[in-house]
This record gives C-alpha cells, sequence and structure tokens, in this order.
C-alpha cells in the first residue's frame, strides 16, 4: 500500500547515483534486493516505478528485483533455516528462539548504465526523426 | 556499466527514527507503538488501559487516523494529552513515518511524561515496515477478525514485541477458536507474549499493564 512513497525513494536514490559526465546517460536498470519480510508487493512496485520516473532521466529503466530469502539462526543449537512459510522455528531443533540474519532487506544495490556510445547513437537516431 | 549503490531505500525513515529514540531517551519517555487493523479495538483498549496507569504513570498518546479526529476525542476522556495526526495532509498515508511521529511530539510537553503511546494507523502492513523510535511495539488482534491473520501478515506479528488478543468477551457467540489464534501468533513469533483481552468488558488489562510496565522499569534501569 506504500509502494509508491518507497518507488519515490528508490528513485531518487537511484537518480542521485548517475555520474554527472558524460551528460545524459541512459540507465537501463535499476537493481533492488527486497527481501521475504518486507511488506512490499513487487508487482506494485515496478507499477509505481514506472510512473515515477517517467520523463526523468531513469525513464524506461528497468526495476530488477532480486528476492532475499529469510535466513534465520537459531539462538539454542546454532543451525541455519531458511523461512519458507509463516513457521517461524529452527528447522534443526525445532526452538523458537531466533536470529533473523536475512529477510528484511529493501536495498538499492547498484544502477546499470548504457555504454555512452550507446546513448550517443540514440541520441543521434533520436534527432533524425 | 554497472554502478555499486548499496543504500537501504528506507534509510531516511530509519535515521530520523533513531534520532527521535535518542530524543526520547534523554527525555525520559518510554515509547509503545501500537498497531492492528480497523477495527480491532485498539482506542477502546487504550482508553481503559489509560485510565488504570493513572495517577501512577503519567502517559500521552499520539494517535493517527486518515480521516476524523474522532480517536482523539474518544481518549480525551481520560485527561491524558492527546495529538491527532490525521495523514490526509500527507497523502492518505497508510501509516506514521518518523518524521511525523517528531513533528507531533514536538506539541507535547515530554518532561512530564513518562509514557508515550502512539496509536498507529489500522493497517497490519504497512506500519510494521516503519519504525518511529518506538521501545516496544505491540500488535492487537480481535477475535472477530478470524485466527489466521497472523500467518497472512507475518511481518506485523514477527516485529512485534507483544501481542493482544482482544474482544475474548464474544467468543460464545463465535465459531472462533482463540487457543489456534494465538497458537498462530507464535508459529510467526514463538518468543512473544500474548495476553487476552476484552477492552469492553475490562479483561485481561491488568496482565499487559504489568508486561508494559516491567519493559518501562527495564529501561529506566539500563538509563541509569
Amino acid at each position: 500500500m506504500h509502494e509508491m512513497g518507497i518507488a519515490l525513494q528508490i528513485a531518487e536514490i537511484a537518480k542521485s547515483a548517475i555520474p554527472k559526465t558524460p551528460e545524459d546517460l541512459k540507465i537501463k536498470a535499476v537493481n533492488l534486493r527486497v527481501g521475504k519480510l518486507t511488506a512490499i508487493v513487487p508487482d506494485s512496485l515496478r507499477f509505481c516505478f514506472e510512473i515515477v520516473v517517467k520523463n526523468t532521466p531513469l525513464d524506461g529503466a528497468a526495476l530488477n528485483i532480486e528476492e532475499v530469502p529469510i535466513v534465520a539462526v537459531c539462538k539454542e543449537c546454532y543451525a541455519e533455516t531458511i523461512i519458507t512459510d509463516a513457521d517461524f522455528s529452527c528447522g534443526k531443533c525445532k526452538s523458537g528462539k531466533l536470529d533473523i540474519i536475512s529477510g528484511r532487506e529493501l536495498t538499492v544495490s547498484s544502477i546499470e548504465v548504457a555504454d555512452p556510445e550507446e546513448s550517443e547513437t540514440n541520441k543521434k537516431k533520436s534527432k533524425k526523426k | 556499466m554497472e554502478i555499486s549503490v548499496v543504500r537501504q531505500v528506507l534509510d531516511v525513515n530509519d535515521t530520523m527514527s533513531e534520532e527521535n529514540r535518542q530524543y526520547f531517551t534523554q527525555q525520559g519517555v518510554y515509547v509503545f507503538n501500537l498497531m492492528s487493523s480497523p477495527g480491532s479495538g485498539k482506542t477502546t483498549l487504550l482508553t481503559k488501559i489509560l485510565m488504570r496507569l493513572k495517577p501512577e504513570i503519567r502517559a500521552a498518546v499520539i494517535v493517527g487516523d486518515v480521516c476524523t479526529t474522532n480517536d482523539a476525542d474518544r481518549l480525551a476522556v481520560t485527561g491524558v494529552p492527546v495529538v491527532q495526526i490525521t495523514t490526509d495532509d500527507f497523502g492518505g498515508d497508510c501509516h506514521l513515518a518518523a518524521h511525523v511521529i517528531r513533528k507531533a511530539a514536538k506539541e507535547l510537553d515530554l518532561t512530564d511524561i513518562d509514557l508515550l503511546i502512539v496509536e498507529n494507523i489500522g493497517n497490519l502492513v504497512c506500519p510494521a515496515e516503519f519504525s518511529i523510535g518506538e521501545d516496544s511495539k505491540g500488535v492487537v488482534l480481535s477475535i472477530t477478525e478470524g485466527e489466521d491473520k497472523p500467518l497472512k501478515y507475518p511481518l506485523m506479528f514477527r516485529v512485534c514485541d507483544v501481542a493482544i488478543l482482544n474482544k475474548m468477551d464474544l467468543v460464545p457467540y463465535l465459531d472462533a477458536d482463540p487457543d489456534l489464534a494465538v497458537k498462530n501468533m507464535l508459529t510467526v513469533h514463538p518468543e512473544m507474549p500474548v495476553f487476552k483481552t476484552s477492552a469492553t468488558k475490562e479483561t485481561g488489562l491488568d496482565e499487559f499493564i504489568d508486561w508494559l510496565k516491567a519493559q518501562m522499569a527495564k529501561k529506566a534501569q539500563a538509563a541509569k
């Protein structure tokens, strides 16, 4: 429900990461890591992202979402468990005393910039039109 | 060419939440973030709890809704200071963010306050994602909502430090199993204390209040 706000933040972070030179770099993609233990719906997020980047340097950039599994470490037997449903117990000893070590990520990991030559050709092409 | 960024999307909120936490701690205020779906009985529960906390604990409330000041009006009968936030001004936000809490807290004289309860916007999804600078988070589930809510919204029940199963007085009239509701909460968060209450019939409230007081005492002890 708050995907629009999140999309705006992602666009902000991605925009500030675009190198100043050369000018008019085309951004191909924004790569995002999203933990499974977040309240984010990837499809809604992509939809919102597409809207918020219209007429910005990120226009047309893909939003690649890498889902990060929920991983827990048992505080009693130290076994690692990947949590796949709502059952938050140790896969080995069934203890409920867990430390969640991943799954809450919501991180812009990188942006992908088109090669300057590629952008240049695109620009020339669009000028001809 | 790939350019590495690695920045938390909620950076801005997380930073401000940490600043809020430090500010509240300096002021000697314990902050409790109370969340639930709409209509779980948060406001009634809070009203009854506030009456029992007086005069021993000096409390204040920040209450969030998308529209109306109805909840603030209902809480006002307790005599504790209440600040109502309506997120309509922020685009009808579905949760209270850290910056909104900071602004609302400025309207309170915190020197006279021991406990600040934030009644978040009714929603089991978004508020779970946004820290506001609280010391602990609690979720209210009413038995009328269905026993499987914790399994459907695991993040909310996972991030909370305490849960309340409310409207227990209605159990005889419902085809609902409170034990199953508690079991589902504990599946998601086995270490979480769960209290069964009826806000309208005022049952189970003292057990929860004792828990809250113990948390406040722990914080006060740590500050010494």
